[in-house]
């Protein structure tokens, strides 16, 4: 049997479940989601282009289950918390499994203007004006998505609003059986509003098999600023798909890094469409691989208007037998003018067990542009490596404070400065071997010994 | 000047890749002594400074150094700097992401774990760094950049000398310190090596040039040529050098191989 027939047969199974406990509008979804993935027969593997070196297919084989009936599963959300670096206070949304949970940080702070909420307490009318309406047509991800979607996040901020505390969200795994979490978060931008959000995955329960299908939908409207920043800290047994589509209008700035810590599979696909001319599009990633993690990214911007700006960086580092993909496609369209789009993927393989597969790809339709785009893979290098042996650094510290230094442009990719301390500072435990996988706890107790 | 021995090398050879560059090298140094390897280029003056630190892509195929009574060629490079030994790079390397905070926080802590010492204090840790930085009058700016990177030549060789005032070696090798120097940036790098002179510890200045020597006097001066010392004499031989150039060294050097 294949992994997709198990929750095709779960949402018919279960489809009266599944819509009493779910708004009308994620309901309106089903339909389509059932006709597509009938006729599709199975997810994306390995003989699909783009998907050549993650089967979303094995990703989701696993019997997961699927909490239609919404029980209540207990967590520990303090205990998500003990990751949280201190001095940074955000606007703080958890989301247990599929289930969102106000904290109180957002009653009484959230200026006029400003939504951060459920997708059920969004009106039917307006959450239908953007599902699936932001960039990308429809595909296997979003089909997944909606046919087994009862709840969201939806982060709204209205014209000319500009929210200065960050938003966060905190997707924790919970639970004692293996189970899917189908996610989507909805960002709203009006014109000229101003937005940062950080978004971090976590799995409670170590040794739990847990799979999220998630998809992000960021619509920038014209002048707005959006900063996305997405931390994945999971554990060996978790595998995510998740789905970032983001639209920009006129004079739009977008800036999202993705950063995976620690994980199983991962499969992350961006998708941004700039329809309005001068918008910049800032997109970054990071991946540090260790034991099997497995982490591939796939990134589309196409430039539809005149005069923008994109620009790509991707890294990784890979060592002990983890593998990772990167597949970056830029598209120029045509009658697109003056637009500046550069790709850059470098990547280092700390072991002769890690693999690294890249793809790099430009498609231009007109010759008024100027594109970049560049691949590298190497190792540590030796010479520095020795250079500071010979000051008494021993070798295991040498190399992990080079791999750290690896990643120090794309954390400078970050506007939001505490944002940028906070990756800066989960990245040095991580290489430490404090975070993730290890536990929560052990990020706790590192945290107090620094302070 | 002591009957110590600090450092024994005996019929030292090395090779890299398969090419053996060092071919019997003899050395004995004391607290307090100054040496002066001199030599034309590919003599294998920079191999030996590698050799002794520890750099794996060469390899020892014969001999020994005894350091301090230590096997030093038995110890990994970090242990040989922790037991006291210090290169300072003829071309010091650039490390992006690496702040030099960083970077001599982690030797400093390191050679104290090494010793069985807690980790230095945040505020002992910095006021150590201004103290030495003024060794060698390091601009402070440099020390919150990245490691060497985007440095001149002449800050890079400071930097080498802040390093070894950090960490207090007996045993300190130059190598080739001089190149890429202007007038005055070598007279500040001279000068911050002789203000850490002490006679406990002893210095190896790798040179080309006699210039350098003007500014550290050595005590010995020994001349390596195709893989072994040649000469050995005093601060004399380095100005004979100068005047002469290596030909006449060549020269006897060729007739004695082909008199054997």
């Amino acid at each position: 049997m294949g992994a997709l027939k198990q929750y095709i047969d779960l949402a018919r199974e279960h489809r009266s479940t599944l819509d009493g406990n779910a708004p009308a509008a994620l309901n309106e979804g089903r339909e389509r989601a059932l006709a597509f993935l009938d006729e599709a027969r199975r997810l994306p593997d390995g003989s699909d282009e783009g998907y050549e070196k993650t089967s979303v297919e094995e990703m989701f084989k696993p019997d997961f289950g699927v909490n239609v009936n919404r029980v209540n599963i207990p967590v520990n959300v303090a205990r998500s918390f003990r990751c949280d670096v201190p001095n940074i206070t955000t606007l703080l949304a958890v989301v247990v499994n599929d289930r969102f949970v106000a904290t109180s940080t957002l009653q009484g702070n959230l200026p006029e203007g400003v939504r951060v909420c459920s997708l059920r307490d969004v009106p039917r009318e307006e959450l239908e004006g953007y599902l699936g309406r932001s960039a990308g047509g429809y595909d296997a991800a979003m089909a997944l998505n909606s046919l087994l979607l009862q709840d969201g996040v939806f982060i709204g901020v209205d014209k000319g609003v500009k929210l200065h505390k960050p938003v966060q969200i905190v997707n924790i795994f919970s639970g004692g059986v293996p189970l899917l979490a189908p996610r989507r978060v909805i960002v709203a931008a009006g014109e000229g509003a101003e937005v940062s959000i950080l978004k971090c995955d976590h799995t409670q329960t170590p040794g739990v098999k847990f799979a999220s299908s998630e998809i992000v939908e960021i619509f920038a409207g014209e002048d707005a600023r959006v900063e996305w920043c997405d931390l994945e800290e999971s554990t060996p047994d978790t595998v995510r798909w998740c789905q970032l589509r983001c639209c920009q209008q006129r004079g739009s700035r977008v800036n999202i890094c993705g950063a995976t810590l620690t994980n199983g599979v991962t499969r992350n696909e961006y998708l941004i469409e700039v329809e309005g001319d001068g918008c910049e599009t800032l997109l970054s990633g990071m991946a540090i691989g260790s034991g099997r993690q497995h982490i591939d990214n796939s990134s589309f911007i196409c430039h539809s208007a005149d005069h923008g700006h994109s620009d790509q960086l991707f890294k990784y580092v890979l060592d002990e037998n983890a593998s990772g993909a990167f597949e970056g496609l830029i598209e120029v369209a045509h009658g697109a003018r003056h637009n500046e789009a550069y790709q850059s993927n470098r990547n280092l393989l700390a072991s002769g067990g890690a693999r690294m597969h890249t793809r790099p790809q430009l498609l231009i339709y007109n010759d008024d542009v100027k594109c970049s785009h560049g691949a590298t893979t190497g190792q540590l290098d030796e010479a520095a490596l020795f250079y500071m042996r010979s000051r008494g650094i021993p070798v295991d510290e040498a190399r992990k404070m080079l791999m750290q230094a690896f990643m120090v442009d794309v954390v400078s990719k970050i506007n939001l400065e505490t944002l940028r301390d906070r990756l800066r500072y989960l990245l040095e435990l991580r290489f430490a071997g404090g975070c993730g996988d290890v536990s929560c706890q052990g990020c706790h107790e590192n945290m107090f010994n620094d302070a | 000047m002591s009957d110590e021995i600090l450092l024994e090398v005996k019929d030292l050879r090395a090779k890299v890749e398969d090419k053996e560059i060092l071919k019997g090298i003899n050395l004995t140094i004391r607290p307090g002594e100054v040496h002066a390897i001199m030599g034309p280029n590919g003599s294998g003056k920079s191999t030996l400074s590698s050799v002794l630190a520890g750099n794996p892509s060469f390899t020892v195929t014969g001999g020994e150094a005894t350091f301090h009574g230590v096997d030093l060629l038995a110890l990994s490079p970090e242990d040989r700097s922790h037991e006291g030994l210090f290169l300072s790079f003829q071309y010091p390397v650039e490390i992006p992401g690496v702040s030099m905070v960083n970077f001599m926080r982690a030797a400093v802590n390191a050679k104290r774990k090494y010793f069985d010492e807690p980790p230095m204090s945040a505020s002992d840790f910095l006021k150590m760094m201004r103290q030495k930085r003024a060794v060698v009058d390091l601009d402070n700016k440099l020390a919150s950049r990245s490691v060497n990177e985007g440095f001149s030549g002449g800050e890079k060789k400071r930097n080498e000398i802040f390093q070894m005032a950090v960490l207090e070696p007996r045993l300190a090798i130059l190598d080739e310190t001089d190149s890429g120097l202007d007038i005055d940036a070598l007279r500040v790098v001279a000068g911050g090596v002789n203000k850490l002179k002490t006679d406990r510890n002893a210095t190896i200045v790798i040179t080309h040039y006699q210039r350098l020597l003007d500014y550290i006097k050595p005590d010995y001066v020994h001349i390596l040529y195709k893989g072994r010392i040649v000469r050995t004499g005093g601060p004399e031989l380095a100005l004979e050098l100068e005047e002469r150039g290596y030909d006449w060294i060549k020269a006897e050097e060729e007739n004695k191989t082909g008199e054997a």
